[in-house]
């Protein structure tokens, strides 16, 4: 609850600083604020929300998935091919893709928990195998829908007018879906219980009678699903993929926002409200440098900057309360 | 006369909400061992973090030979020749035993370890120790007991005047144990001071000079060795004395747990057979190392089985794990309570529904688990304040009632526990008896592994008595003694 409260006050105070900065002194106008520049972020934040609670899933069971954006990548150049090139129903080639990216999981999931890799390790060769091998399929050609994926396009690009002047994106609308399921899946389910004691103490939740290996292997399904997800609404929505640079980076995003919303990186600890607003920190944060500094040179390092206040205030803070605990 | 080695008095110490130690006083001679005992609670651990300069008395003086001294933090204390060492051992596994003798006052020419001199000065002090391994060996290679001698090496190697041993012999066997009193008898006799923290009154009782009693945070009394019988010591813990224990063997009914040829990765040439009635309650001794965990953990499927037919009311396991284990109605209560029984960080309701919870439609069936840890914190008399205080929190006693009441809820045939009492205070022990007592008599098979003769014997129907991973032989109710236990446990006489 607590961290609830602290990532709530830094995306609070980084709007407020958007907001007063991205003034525009000759309209008098505040850019951050326009009804087209909300309409944006709110759709990123979709985007990129999913992801990070791809990434919590596997960060909950006290493993990592480095492939996100690998994933991403790869459901971003294999469903335009499956429309454009094949002439699949587009609402035939998206079930297609997640499947596959089910199954890319599904190869994870069993390498670390029968074959007892690190996932770290796992997830990084995914990394590299799976862009090299759709830089080889895709002949390193940008792929993109043409008008086979029309209908399907309203998920990434769709608006739901709300005024005149506002669309509620329909990318945020699925995140809110994807959101709400996740949360009743950790919290009031079953899984969800025993994913939690999983991350915190494998040996003694396998000690009584939780099955381990079968919770993780569908936190790594679940993971890259919804990365898969992810990967789509990113085509559908730029209509043009191309292998090797769709989703570079994007697994650390997705990471960074999972931990940054209160996801312990040893495991066992998270919420998904605190991802979803983690991810929204991390979007409003380029957005804001975007419109503030007229350029994404600084981009990287303020974000940077700004996860790793956020990891001391933390530390800062737990520190403080268990002396206090202890004198 | 010669001022006293440690002189502690008056001290008061308070935590928000808790009075720990109140008016606190004792005095160690020279040479001499003053155990330390009481229930968990009792301040023990506030006094002896006091000692070592972890926490600062509210009030109090503390007298090293006569002069006053502060202990602002843990090297202040060690610097004084106080070490205490801990019942969860401090080492790296990952170092040789000299390099861990070493760490942190490593010799040194320059930037490079002297690695000769330091291997050098590392077999003189484990000899002084009895210690006779390689200090080039791994620390991760010892055993149990040798790990203890370490530790102890290392404090001498600090040049340590008094030594603070919290539970040393928890998790080393009777003969082990008796390697390290001798050890303290040299020690001693070389004139250093021991403050000996224990729940074992057998122990005490044999290396005590005096012993001193804490309850609630005051002296509760102090008795000289030769006159602390576990009567008085155990009185003066609890305030009262316990009543006795009952000592008619349960009736028991038809066969439940059957297991034939059972094969363990520990011990692949030995093969077990044993058979458990209901309302029985039987005791695994032997020593550490001779297969009681590896049986006891094979028997739930929490490690691999080699060969051997398991059955279980009826039902034949194999391959199975433990959600199988306990579907078949065969539970662990297992050996380390904080890995494997708990999750520290989880609530007592979350620890106490784990492996029975179940779903309403698709989502947790939370009247159940409400009901539940209602009805396991009153059955068991489990203290604490509500079901949503965190388990880590609780004392040992405490979180050993929750591990057997999150298995009581699967509502076992046969249930199995790894060493039940370890780190436990003497009440809660009795209570933990007596709810096995009432439970055998309600029908429930209690199997139990236990390195400590006395529980054997307290608890037990009969007693299996393992020798390297064998069941070497069987004692009737009328036969067990400690002498016809340790006879097969050391393999020296077959059934």
């Amino acid at each position: 609850m607590k961290k609830l409260i602290g990532i709530a006050s830094l995306l609070l105070l980084v709007v407020v600083i958007a907001s007063l900065l991205s003034r525009d002194p000759e309209t008098g106008t505040h850019t951050f604020l326009t009804a087209y520049n909300i309409e944006n972020l709110l759709q990123r934040i979709g985007m990129f929300g999913v992801l990070s609670i791809a990434a919590m899933f596997v960060i909950v069971t006290g493993g990592i998935d480095l492939s996100i954006g690998a994933v991403v990548c790869v459901v971003g150049c294999v469903l335009p091919w499956l429309t454009r090139d094949l002439g699949w129903s587009p609402y035939l080639a998206l079930p297609a893709a997640l499947l596959l990216a089910g199954c890319i999981g599904l190869w994870h999931g069993l390498l670390v928990t029968w074959l007892g890799l690190q996932s770290f390790v796992v997830t990084l060769c995914g990394l590299l195998i799976y862009r090299g091998l759709m830089r080889w399929f895709t002949h390193d050609q940008t792929m993109g829908f043409g008008s086979s994926g029309d209908g399907l396009r309203y998920l990434a690009t769709g608006r739901i007018q709300v005024t005149a002047t506002f669309g509620l994106p329909v990318a945020a609308l699925l995140l809110l879906v994807v959101a709400i399921l996740a949360a009743v899946f950790m919290n009031r389910t079953v899984w969800g219980r025993q994913l939690f004691a999983l991350g915190r103490n494998e040996e003694a939740a396998r000690f009584s009678g939780v099955p381990t290996r079968r919770l993780s292997l569908l936190a790594y399904v679940l993971c890259s699903l919804l990365a898969g997800l992810g990967g789509a609404l990113f085509v559908l929505d730029v209509n043009s993929a191309q292998a090797s640079s769709f989703g570079n980076f994007y697994e650390l995003y997705a990471i960074a926002g999972a931990v940054l919303g209160g996801v312990a990186l040893r495991g066992g600890e998270g919420t998904v409200i605190g991802v979803v607003l983690g991810a929204a920190l991390m979007q409003v944060l380029s957005n804001a440098i975007n419109l503030v500094a007229d350029s994404t040179q600084l981009e990287f390092a303020v974000v940077g900057a700004v996860i790793l206040f956020g990891a001391a205030a933390d530390e800062g803070v737990r520190k403080l309360l268990s002396r206090r605990r202890a004198s | 006369m010669r001022r006293p080695l440690l002189e502690v008095l008056g001290i008061y110490k308070s935590f928000p909400g808790v009075r720990a130690l109140q008016d606190v006083r004792l005095s160690l001679g020279h040479g001499e061992v003053l155990a330390l005992i009481g229930e968990n609670g009792a301040g023990k651990s506030t006094l002896m973090k006091i000692l070592a300069g972890v926490h600062r008395p509210d009030a109090g003086v503390l007298l090293l030979d006569g002069a006053p001294v502060t202990l602002p933090s843990p090297r202040a204390a060690l610097d004084l020749g106080i070490a205490l060492i801990h019942q969860e051992l401090n080492l790296c596994d990952n170092l040789s035993v000299a390099g861990s003798l070493f760490l942190g006052r490593e010799l040194r020419s320059g930037p490079f370890l002297q690695r000769r001199a330091m291997e050098h000065a590392a077999r003189a002090v484990l000899l002084r120790v009895g210690l006779d391994v390689d200090p080039r060996r791994l620390v991760d290679t010892l055993a149990p007991a040798q790990k203890q001698l370490l530790e102890i090496s290392r404090a001498l190697l600090g040049k340590a005047r008094i030594l603070i041993m919290d539970e040393p012999t928890s998790s080393l066997t009777q003969i082990e144990a008796e390697r390290l009193f001798a050890v303290v008898g040299e020690l001693t006799a070389a004139g250093v001071g021991v403050i000996y923290i224990s729940h074992r009154l057998n122990e005490v009782t044999a290396i005590a000079d005096r012993v001193v009693v804490l309850r609630d945070g005051r002296n509760a009394g102090e008795i000289n060795g030769v006159d602390a019988t576990n009567d008085r010591m155990v009185s003066m813990m609890v305030g009262r004395s316990l009543s006795g224990v009952r000592r008619v063997p349960h009736e028991p009914g038809e066969e439940v747990l059957s297991v034939q040829g059972l094969r363990t990765a520990a011990w692949p040439a030995a093969q077990c057979d044993l058979s458990l009635r209901t309302g029985e309650v039987v005791g695994i001794a032997g020593l550490l190392g001779a297969g009681r965990t590896e049986l006891l953990r094979a028997l739930v499927g929490a490690d691999r089985v080699l060969s051997g037919s398991i059955t279980c009311g009826g039902v034949l396991l194999s391959g199975h794990g433990p959600a199988v284990a306990a579907a078949a109605g065969l539970v662990l209560v297992p050996e380390d309570r904080k890995q494997q029984g708990l999750i520290l960080s989880m609530n007592v309701r979350e620890n106490l529904s784990l492996p029975t919870l179940r779903s309403r439609g698709v989502l947790v069936d939370r009247e159940y688990e409400r009901e539940l840890t209602e009805s396991k914190i009153r059955d068991l008399a489990i203290a604490t304040p509500h079901g949503e205080q965190r388990a880590g929190a609780l004392s040992g006693g405490n979180q050993q009632k929750i591990v057997i009441g999150k298995w009581l809820a699967a509502a076992p045939k046969v249930l199995l526990l790894d060493e039940p009492t370890r780190g436990v205070d003497v009440g809660a022990r009795a209570e933990i008896y007596a709810r096995l007592h009432d439970l055998a008599a309600t029908g429930l098979a209690v199997l139990f592994v236990s390195s400590e003769l006395a529980e054997v014997l307290t608890l037990a129907d009969r007693v299996l008595v393992m020798h390297e991973g064998r069941i070497q032989g069987t004692l009737g109710f009328a036969e067990m003694t400690e002498q016809t236990i340790m006879t097969l446990a050391t393999g020296t006489g077959a059934a």
